[in-house]
């Protein structure tokens, strides 16, 4: 075996762990590993603009595909502008390998340039972290790093590695599996709670099944849709769980919730059965979990982490399991059994729930004059066939796109729902385009959010990335002013933008298509210029939108779930 | 309620803190921690003292599983056990308060390990109680120094934490 330097070892690692991309940014304390990425090309570098936008690409990598996002920056600033990354991708259990190097290991503590202590700053917000002090260890490190990061509850895992063990050589062996004595999540459900669970369910009167995020970063779709269509039972899927049940199908009551349906807000609300998966009753999903509670219903909750459950709310069946293991079990006892569910109770339920839908809380008023967010997102949808993989930054322009996009798959749908950051559609974007290649790819977004990553710009030329940029220009940050709006008395501090940029022009700048859009006439020729004419371009469409426009309906913070504000519109 | 956890983890740089910040992330209260290696020097034994309802002390527990450094948890405090805590204090021992310590130390089943002509270390073995009563029972302007080691715990019988 020949000697390997700690860079040759780390590259040679994520070959091994077979990945296409690393997204990142040179810098001091990574320059052995630069050096050993340029002496191959199984690896390919994908350099960003900022430290950011690296970690979301990866982020972005990873939502679409299951495949672990890694990103490599350099130590101190570049560890730091990380940080949002990572955070992002912890709170929404996103798996990704972070490698950041590191003053050599002798000047560690000794505030010397471009140092910080990023696997201090770093432990709150990963689900683990490394500080590699021997070139030894630094195979095996990776090994468990890829392997915690992709398993149990995914989640981003730092690897710190000192400039000097990217120097240093050692023999290389790339152990074939792994084993932690203090690590070994459970992937098999207690056989005999699923049974309870499975007759809690038939048993039920108005059940309701309420699935998030856990379920898409399973891959637990196809059984979730085997399940709930078997049993005919309404289902909600939450904001990072869209795609996980087909939108377009008549069981699907919409999304849950703050800006959720009435229809899926009031089933959660009076079930008598809930069953939720993947999910953890987080207040923009219940709301006031007093009041939530207040409401007798038994809950079954399946779930990989045991601490997401009984953590908000009083669960009453636990299942702790990986989602399509336990999904195929209860599949498995339905079809030996011959008990299903009593038609005729389920009619009157949904009898019930037809008449929450009558309500047709969606609607909106379509002006002739100026363009309204909310028909921009169905034109995208009609456009791009309900096919496109849609990224989104944070605000109104992603309330609405997880409202009016059905996404009928999961991992279409790429946004942050835990730490809810702006700045990450167009990363996003990049790392979804780049795995999913043929996929068009959307980013809605605003003129606030965009702006948070608009250096990537720069990175989508360079590497020929096809985005469609989908701005909902309403020249306020939407969201903020709404709260202002409806809590504030309409004080609008600090929301309104004044000078943006032509974005047209920026995007010409770059070396992109821009095209601006004032009329709702023009929206749908727009799109299909973008999608059609432009489909090997990156196309900057700014909507110039309805500055009055509001997310409905609303659940304020801190009220219970009935508790919706509708729309005045209708 | 007043709970004692203890916890097995890696002996690895870092462990403590992810425990320690644990605590203070989630809004969680540290009233004594104590932590040294086991006869495994690749493991370390925790002893954690907390209080709070049935509730959050579910949500510690899984909370500290979920650490990738922890082996195993136990709430000692759930079944029979036995704790200790060790302290040493430094009193102000002259004229007639030197007698009057040493029989207090007696009483307590302390040792005077330090002896000078104007001071005494008193070495403590007891529960965090009863080292409560004895500095209770000292007169307070007597005591120049106090130093705990925070409760260490064990179950009793056959209750054993190993990996």
């Amino acid at each position: 075996m020949t000697m390997m330097t700690g860079a040759e070892i780390v590259i040679r690692c994520l070959q091994e762990e077979k990945v296409e991309y690393v997204f990142g940014y040179p810098g001091g304390a990574v320059l052995h590993l630069y050096d050993a990425l340029f002496k191959q090309d199984l690896v390919k570098h994908i350099l960003v603009r900022h430290e950011q936008a690296a970690v979301h690409a990866a982020d972005g990598l990873a939502r679409s595909t299951h495949k672990v996002g890694v990103a490599l920056v350099t130590s101190g600033p570049g560890a730091t502008n990380a940080v949002t990354g990572i955070a992002t991708a912890y709170m929404d259990s996103i798996p990704l390998v972070i490698i950041s190097g590191q003053v050599p290991t002798e000047y560690i503590g000794q505030d010397a340039f471009q140092e910080c202590d990023t696997v201090g700053i770093t432990r709150p917000c990963v689900k683990h972290n490394f500080l590699v002090k021997d070139v030894h260890d630094l195979a095996v490190t990776i090994k468990k790093a890829f392997f915690i990061a992709n398993s149990g509850r995914p989640g981003p895992v730092v690897i710190d590695i000192p400039k000097d063990i990217t120097a240093a050589k050692c023999r290389f062996e790339y152990p074939e599996t792994i084993q932690l004595r203090s690590y070994n999540p459970v992937v098999k459900g207690h056989l005999g709670q699923i049974k309870k669970a499975l007759h809690l369910l038939l048993e039920a009167k108005r059940p309701m099944v309420y699935t998030g995020g856990g379920v898409i970063l399973s891959n637990g779709a196809e059984q979730l849709t085997k399940l709930v269509r078997r049993l005919g039972f309404p289902i909600t899927n939450t904001l990072m769980g869209l795609g996980a049940y087909p939108a377009s199908d008549q069981q699907f009551l919409g999304m849950p919730g703050m800006h959720g349906t009435v229809e899926a807000n009031l089933a959660m609300q009076n079930c008598d059965v809930l069953l939720a998966i993947g999910a953890r009753f987080d207040d923009r999903v219940i709301g006031n979990p007093d009041n939530f509670s207040s409401i007798p219903r038994k809950i079954i909750h399946i779930d990989i982490d045991p601490s997401s459950i009984s953590k908000r709310v009083k669960v009453d069946v636990p299942i702790v399991g990986n989602v399509p293991d336990v999904l195929d079990e209860m599949l498995k006892l339905l079809d030996a059994g011959s008990a299903g569910p009593d038609a005729a109770v389920l009619a009157d339920w949904w009898k019930q729930i037809d008449e929450w839908r009558a309500k047709q809380c969606m609607k909106y008023r379509k002006k002739k004059s100026i363009i309204m967010p909310q028909y921009v997102i169905e034109k995208l949808y009609e456009v791009t066939e309900g096919k496109a993989i849609v990224t989104s930054d944070v605000g109104q322009h992603q309330m609405w796109a997880a409202q009016y996009y059905k996404f009928d798959q999961p991992r279409r749908w790429l946004n942050s729902g835990g730490l809810g950051t702006m700045g990450v559609g167009l990363p996003y974007a990049m790392g979804a385009a780049l795995a999913n290649p043929g996929t068009p790819i959307a980013c809605v977004t605003g003129e606030g959010s965009i702006q948070m990553c608009i250096q990537e710009l720069s990175t989508a030329k360079q590497f020929r990335l096809p985005i469609k940029i989908i701005n909902l220009n309403n020249r306020y940050l939407g969201m903020v002013r709404q709260w202002q709006e409806m809590f504030y008395g309409s004080r609008y501090s600090e929301s309104y933008m004044d000078s943006l940029p032509d974005f047209v022009k920026l995007a010409e700048a770059y070396g992109h298509v821009g095209i601006r859009v004032e009329r709702p006439e023009d929206v749908e020729g727009a799109l299909k210029k973008a999608f059609v004419d432009h489909k090997d371009d990156l196309v900057f469409i700014d909507f110039i939108t309805d500055q009055k426009a509001n997310v409905f309906p609303m659940v304020a913070a801190g009220k219970g779930l009935a508790d919706m504000l509708l729309t005045e519109d209708l | 309620m007043r709970h004692i956890i203890s916890i097995l983890l890696e002996n690895e740089a870092g462990a403590l803190s992810r425990v320690a910040g644990l605590f203070s992330a989630r809004g969680y209260n540290i009233e004594t921690l104590t932590v040294a290696p086991t006869e495994d020097v690749s493991l370390s034994r925790l002893t954690i003292v907390t209080s709070g309802t049935d509730a959050v002390i579910e949500q510690i527990t899984k909370q500290l599983n979920k650490l990738i450094d922890v082996i195993k948890v136990v709430d000692l405090s759930e079944a029979a056990h036995v704790e200790r805590e060790l302290m040493l204090l430094k009193v102000r021992a002259t004229g007639k308060d030197r007698e009057e310590l040493k029989r207090l130390a007696d009483i307590f089943r302390g040792h005077i390990i330090d002896v000078t002509e104007s001071t005494y270390v008193i070495e403590l073995t007891a529960s965090g109680a009863k080292l409560d009563s004895f500095i209770q029972a000292i007169d307070a302007g007597l005591i120049l120094e106090t130093v705990r080691t925070g409760v260490c715990g064990i179950g009793r019988g056959e209750r054993i934490l190993k990996i």
